[in-house]
């Protein structure tokens, strides 16, 4: 018996949660949907003055997508225990920490991305400045796989209990905080015209080490979380 | 000849033993905390001199300070604990770093609330976006997430391994935030409240403080083996020593 | 003594602070010694429903042979 190749296994888990995301692509929507909502009632809370809406901009989509993502991480191996996958994958003989990444990139794709199309929409809502929107897709595009993977760790640790989206939630806040400071300040930073790079960068470098982190920390998790 | 300390650390790892150990100790330990407890408190609130800015304001520092530093203390024991659970599977350890979850978040909602019963008076305010009192509250929630988590599982070993690698993560976290929350607030230039008090503190003021944060170590420990007995009867309950512990409660 | 109690007026501040350093440790303290005793409460429950099984187990076949 011949084993497939790396690069052939991990195309195969890429390619089948992709083609699972894409037969419900009404659960793609949710949480676009949701971030949509959210965004609207920001000015029905706080009045419609364009100053304060500028100001409160970024961080109130940041935010939002932040909830958007929490509200879809629930569901990210969800199926697949229930339908057993999941522990086919823990005793296949590719290393575990690279399908979890191929199932996470596939997450990703299926939420955060999106989540990053509708966000100009978002921003421009609340009327962020053109100048500035980059800068906030930039933070958004390095900060959502950051939370994509520092989510799957917990919610691979959370995959042997009854489910309880509260307590996902409360796990993952002291680990997003650094997150949200960084991408809701490089694009205050750049809001007010003062240097955003370095914000960015400090993203960029946690993003990097979480790439390489996460995956593993995840595979062990989840062998924490299944043995019985 | 050497080889008794790691025999004698071996049979403290066996339930049985550490129950009856921590049985023992638990008294003098409490005893020690309250005694203490009581000095400390005796030297802060009559004989330590108000102070020359703060006046009598000051006097919280004596629960405040322990009470943060013993958040921090606890939380450091627990992840030592959880990465030895993890690593050598020690059920012992599991036990420790496990009750030691909620000691460590009463001391931190302690010292969240000392903390804003004195920062109304000296700043004015309950509640600022500082660092450290920001730290404080991750660490609320971590200890929270942490003890949560322990509960959710209905396999309770398998819970403390999960909670155990929870709270190893945390540990990482805890400087990422302080170190972001740091940068956040020079970027938005908020209101600047000097924390520390004092800088230089006089002897007066200064032994009450060390020896209530000695109370409160012998404090932790009381408490942790009061709970670890607790736990280790609820795991162990098929075996016959918690039998025989049952058995011999219900004579009177 | 009412000097002492009034803490230079910050009195509103300081035994608030100290009351709740008191009232959360001692119910954290006292909290798994109520836990202990619901334990071994059920435990003792559970060894007397086994032991009632035994008996009713080792009595029954003489009786119905």
């Amino acid at each position: 018996m011949s084993q497939p190749s790396l690069a052939s296994a991990c195309t195969a888990v890429l390619r089948r949660d992709l083609t699972l995301a894409w037969r419900r692509r009404g659960d793609i929507a949710m949480p676009v949907l949701y971030a949509l909502i959210v965004t609207t009632l920001f000015p029905f809370a706080l009045g419609p003055e364009d100053a304060l809406l500028q100001r409160i901009a970024g961080g109130v989509v940041l935010v939002t997508v932040l909830l958007a993502m929490l509200l879809a991480l629930d569901a990210m191996f969800r199926s697949d225990i229930e339908d057993g996958s999941l522990e086919q994958l823990v005793l296949a003989p590719q290393p575990l920490a690279l399908m979890l990444g191929m199932k996470i990139l596939a997450h990703w794709l299926g939420t955060a991305l999106p989540l990053m199309v509708a966000a100009p929409l978002l921003a421009g809502m609340l009327h962020l400045p053109t100048a500035v929107m980059p800068v906030l897709l930039l933070a958004l595009l390095l900060a959502t796989p950051l939370l994509s993977l520092l989510g799957a760790v917990l919610v691979a640790l959370t995959a042997g209990t009854r489910r309880s989206g509260m307590l996902l939630a409360l796990m993952l806040l002291p680990l997003c905080v650094p997150v949200v400071i960084f991408a809701a300040g490089a694009v205050a930073a750049a809001q007010q015209g003062l240097p955003w790079l370095a914000p960015i960068a400090w993203l960029g470098a946690a993003l990097a080490l979480a790439l390489v982190l996460a995956p593993l920390a995840c595979a062990a998790a989840l062998r924490i979380a299944l043995d019985a | 000849m050497a080889n008794w300390i790691p025999l004698w650390l071996h049979k403290l790892g066996s339930p049985p033993i550490f129950y009856r150990f921590a049985g023992l100790l638990r008294p003098w330990m409490l005893a020690f905390a309250v005694l203490l407890g009581a000095v400390a408190l005796y030297g802060g609130l009559v004989l330590a001199p108000p102070d020359y800015q703060q006046s009598d304001a000051y006097r919280i520092i004596f629960i405040h300070v322990p009470s943060a530093w013993m958040s921090l203390f606890i939380y450091g024991v627990m992840a030592i604990a959880s990465f030895i659970a993890l690593v050598w599977r020690i059920k012992l350890a599991e036990v420790v770093a496990m009750e030691s979850a909620p000691i460590g978040a009463a001391f931190t909602f302690i010292t969240l609330v000392t903390g804003s019963l004195w920062g109304k008076p000296m700043w004015g305010t309950w509640w600022t976006w500082d660092a450290r009192l920001t730290s404080e509250l991750v660490l609320l929630f971590l200890y929270l997430g942490v003890i949560g988590l322990y509960h959710s599982f209905e396999d309770r070993r398998q819970g403390a391994r999960a909670a155990a690698f929870l709270a190893i993560i945390g540990i990482i976290n805890v400087p990422i935030v302080h170190f972001s929350v740091n940068w956040w607030n020079t970027l938005h230039q908020g209101s600047t409240i000097r924390i520390l008090g004092p800088s230089k503190m006089s002897g007066d003021m200064l032994w009450p403080l060390l020896t209530m944060m000695a109370a409160t170590k012998f404090y932790y420990l009381a408490s942790l083996f009061g709970r670890a007995r607790v736990d280790l009867l609820a795991m162990e309950s098929g075996k016959d020593w918690v039998r025989k512990i049952a058995e011999d409660e219900a004579a009177p | 003594m009412s000097s002492f109690f009034a803490m230079g007026g910050y009195a509103a501040y300081i035994w608030p602070a100290y009351a709740v350093f008191f009232i959360v440790l001692i119910a954290d303290f006292i909290a798994p010694s109520l836990r202990r005793r619901r334990n071994l409460r059920e435990l003792r429950s559970r060894l007397a429903r086994q032991t009632a099984r035994q008996d009713r187990v080792t009595r029954t076949p003489p009786a119905s042979s």
